[in-house]
């Protein structure tokens, strides 16, 4: 245990994923012999992100202001809704550039033994956003992990008797890797996702 | 690991229980082993897509794991499944609520790491493959996973002979505190009276009587339910938080 401020700052960044009290505490030690400038940089980043970053009002994505971005952009495809977990999917999938409809965060994926149920995640925003029937296909971009593919099971419920195009992205198969490595979660919703191909 | 580079490995069969993400991609990986109870096991790199491991390390997995022993942690090292339960369970709301109910209770049930409980092993195994297959409803398969696992920890209750002195049965009345059903004179203030059938189920469960079981009244189903939760919470200290999002 350290004096007072130093094991409060140790205890504090202890606190944030993936940090461990060993690296809390090499963190501390960087930050104290650091250039007090670079410091309160790091710091009025940190203020600045509590007090002005939101969350968009429609999506619940990360914004600025009350709409974000995304849903303020008139040449998005108000047709499709792609529903995700978190707002880092949304950057991921932004990345590929494939993506022209609007988003969905849901703020996580249900999961029972972790207390999250679906009453948890922003569902009935979903079902809110749906209710002018402007919005005719969605797509279900939720971790292909088991956490995931359950949360898109119940949200596959709830939503097709609504006569909605309800898709799943296909997701798979490492490109470059052997079949004979591929696990059988992969290799079973790879199967599942097979499309038609045209000859 | 020693400086010569020498880790000692073993291995064993398991069931994934939980997964909890550590760090930019690994998890710690919380299993049911069948020779040495419950080990906690860093798998590193599996929450990158790119990962062969990870989807073999996600909860309902029953699996062939190698282990190399670590300093605080224990590290997966090889993984081959056994029986992929996952994607049944996963692709049915009603079958995964059900499951991780039963993950969760595993857990609880083996508070003490490295404790070999074969039997609960073998229990939940079964349990999970059933579920996973779609053979009965992913309710009952709950209730009689549950009430056999509190049998197996020392609890069972009796649904038909006097839970105190013995007597043989069915009786009418039914207290938790006392172990399931109770003669008149053995019979505590306070007892319930739950309906006839719904102690034939729970008896059924208990026993393993699918036939029974299969055909039961969804009132009856609902009561019984009810009971196995309120005798689960009676014997475990903490609550089995996934109890509460299970369908019926
Ligand atoms: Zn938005
Ligand atoms: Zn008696």
């Amino acid at each position: 245990m350290y004096e007072g401020v130093v094991q409060d700052l140790i205890d504090e960044l202890g606190r944030l994923p993936g940090v461990g009290p060993k690296s809390a505490q090499r963190i501390a030690f960087h930050l104290l012999q650091s250039d007090p400038v670079d410091v309160r940089r790091l710091v009025s980043a940190l203020t600045e992100v509590t007090e002005k970053v939101r969350f968009c009002s429609v999506c619940g994505n990360v914004s600025a202001d009350d709409l974000c971005r995304i849903c303020r952009d008139e040449r998005r495809d108000v047709s499709v809704l792609c529903v995700v977990e978190e707002p880092k999917d949304v950057v991921a999938i932004e990345k590929t550039r494939e993506f022209r409809g609007r988003y969905h965060v849901l703020g996580g994926a249900i999961s029972p033994i972790e207390g999250v149920g679906p009453d948890d995640l922003r569902i009935k925003e979903l079902l809110t956003r749906l209710a002018d029937g402007a919005i005719g296909e969605i797509i279900l971009a939720t971790d292909p992990n088991l956490e995931g593919e359950a949360t898109a099971t119940y949200l596959a419920r709830l939503l097709k008797p609504l006569g909605l195009r309800v898709t799943r992205l296909a997701s798979g198969l490492p490109v470059g890797g052997d079949l004979e490595y591929a696990d059988e979660l992969t290799l079973g919703r790879a199967f599942e996702g097979r499309r038609l191909l045209d000859v | 690991m020693d400086q010569n580079g020498a880790m000692p490995l073993y291995r064993d069969e398991a069931v994934v229980l939980r997964t909890q993400k550590l760090g930019e991609a690994d998890r710690i990986v919380t299993f049911l082993t069948r020779e040495r109870g419950r080990v906690r096991a860093v798998a590193k790199g599996v929450r990158k897509t790119s990962s062969r491991l990870g989807g073999r390390v996600e909860p309902f997995m029953q699996v062939d794991v190698q282990f190399y022993e670590g300093r605080s942690l224990d590290v997966v090292n090889q993984v081959e499944t056994i029986g992929a339960y996952g994607l049944g369970i996963a692709s049915d709301y009603g079958r995964y609520t059900a499951g991780t109910a039963m993950l969760e209770t595993t857990e609880r049930l083996t508070e003490t790491e490295g404790e070999p409980s074969l039997q609960l092993y073998l229990l939940l195994v079964g349990a999970l493959r059933a579920l996973s297959a779609g053979e009965h409803a992913p309710a009952l398969i709950l209730d009689a996973f549950l009430l056999r696992s509190l049998a197996v920890a020392g609890w069972a209750p009796s649904f038909t002979d006097c839970a105190r002195c013995g007597e043989p049965g069915p009786h009418r009345s039914f207290t938790i505190a006392s172990g399931g059903s109770v003669c008149p004179p053995c019979r505590p203030a306070v007892a319930t009276a739950p309906h006839p059938a719904t102690l034939a189920l729970l008896a059924a469960l208990l026993s393993g009587d699918w036939d029974v079981a299969d055909s039961s009244e969804e009132r009856h189903r609902r009561e019984a339910s009810g009971i196995t939760a309120a005798y689960l919470q009676w014997h475990l200290e903490r609550q089995v938080r996934s109890l509460r999002l299970v369908e019926r």
